[in-house]
């Protein structure tokens, strides 16, 4: 059985110019995927379809991944006037600084595809690919991979759905689990649910001062 | 009036048949309960099994499931009302010609269940329209529906004809349309509904 790496050999063998990367699973399942650039995409789908036989896409999920913050300490040496002994002299000193980098988010469609044609004989193994959109607010479009794998379709309006990713050249890109007036997507790590509180039969403490608030609201003449 | 019991037994020995109309009105309208055909999840599975030869619902009068919300009595809310689904199960309410009655069952009618920490789904039927009887259970029991059905009647049969606590098609002033919510962009408007679904009441030590 091949593995992802050899897919990817394969795949750049026979298309030198796409932007393909294996992105590696470090835990034991090591079930690596790869990462398609989204201008090279449709390409790269035709051909795992139609030379690699991977003719069937089981499922197609997003995941969200938010702006991460790393800090680290580095070590640097600078050169620093000092007074020594009365007398002003420059010496080197190491100082420890630390330094904030924040890596952008971005939204990730990830595609299971599966060779229905080969069956279990299949010289290739079940393959993940994904690809990644620009960031989190503006360019969150991908291509939508339905005109290669049909079954990619209401998926793909799932994950427009909950995650927000805009499949351009899709057919009937709708809302399909929400309401078409929703504009939220619940999936995304940063979703806020709306604030439809449950009160105990006695409430008490907090949940009895959350009530006096809401009570005081609806005097004011407010909603709830 | 009711008509005291000892008395009822006494001449009936004597071939003598005594009973007041509010007891006959109700005996009627409690033994022919028809409920709307009307599933929302799994627990309606178990209201087509408790509708079945083995356990045979029709044996309480409920023998006919009415396609249409015109002819039905009774809404048994069967499952997750997600917030999509939600303004489509007023609507059907409103439709129901009175007297009208609701079973919430399982655990998703009557609070959102499972589901109740999520973004989707409904905490309970209850914050949009009255309901007469809750089941718990996930999903409940057919004999848990059948008790249910069976409390329904007793609520039914003690119901007066006159006075305050008289039934809703009886009170020209009660409340006969319930609000159907909006779908809006964050979450169904209203979320809901406080003439049937009150802020709890301030304790009684506090001055509010």
């Amino acid at each position: 059985m091949k593995t992802s790496e050899q897919v990817l050999s394969e795949l750049l063998a026979a298309m030198p110019e796409v932007k393909v990367s294996l992105l590696v699973n470090p835990s034991a399942s090591a079930q690596h995927s790869l990462l398609v650039a989204s201008e090279d995409a449709l390409r790269v789908a035709a051909y795992l379809r139609d030379q690699l036989g991977y003719d069937y896409c089981s499922n197609v999920t997003g995941v969200d991944w938010l702006d991460k913050e790393t800090t680290e300490k580095r070590k640097t040496s600078r050169i620093v006037l000092k007074q020594v002994d009365g007398v002003e002299q420059s010496v080197e000193e190491t100082v420890e600084e630390t330094v904030k980098r924040v890596d952008p988010g971005y939204l990730e469609a990830v595609y299971h595809l599966f060779s229905m044609k080969h069956g279990p004989t299949d010289p290739h193994p079940p393959l993940v690919i994904r690809m990644r959109t620009g960031n989190r607010s503006d360019a969150v479009e991908l291509p939508s991979l339905t005109p290669v794998w049909r079954s990619a379709e209401f998926q793909e309006r799932e994950i427009f759905d909950l995650y927000g990713i805009v499949f351009r050249g899709h057919r009937d890109l709708r809302r399909l689990l929400m309401w078409d007036e929703f504009e939220d997507h619940p999936m995304r790590r940063d979703y806020v649910d709306p604030d439809d509180y449950e009160y105990e039969p006695t409430p008490h403490d907090d949940v009895l001062k959350r009530a006096e608030q809401q009570r005081l609201q609806a005097a004011q003449g407010g909603a709830l | 009036m009711a008509v005291e019991p000892d008395l009822k037994i006494e001449l009936g020995k004597q071939g003598v048949f005594v009973t007041t109309l509010n007891e006959l009105y109700n005996w009627g309208r409690r033994n022919s309960v028809w409920p709307m055909q009307f599933g929302l999840a799994c627990c309606a599975i178990e209201m087509i099994a408790t509708t079945m030869a083995r356990y045979d619902l029709a044996r309480f009068g409920a023998e006919v499931f009415r396609p249409s919300p015109r002819q039905a009595d009774l809404m048994i809310i069967s499952g997750t009302v997600t917030k999509k689904m939600a303004p489509q199960v007023v609507r059907l309410y409103n439709q129901m010609a009175e007297p009208r009655y609701v079973i919430a069952m399982g655990a998703c009618a009557i609070s959102g269940g499972p589901f109740k920490q999520g973004y989707n789904v409904l905490k309970g039927i209850d914050r949009y329209i009255p309901v007469d009887v809750h089941i718990p259970g996930c999903p409940p029991r057919p004999e848990a529906l059948i008790h249910a059905f069976m409390t329904l009647q007793k609520k039914i049969e003690a119901q007066p004809l006159t006075g305050e606590a008289r039934p809703r098609h009886l009170n020209a002033e009660a409340q006969g349309e319930f609000p159907v919510p909006v779908p809006s962009a964050h979450d169904l408007n209203p979320p809901v509904n406080r003439l049937v679904w009150p802020l709890p009441a301030p304790n009684p030590g506090e001055s509010a």
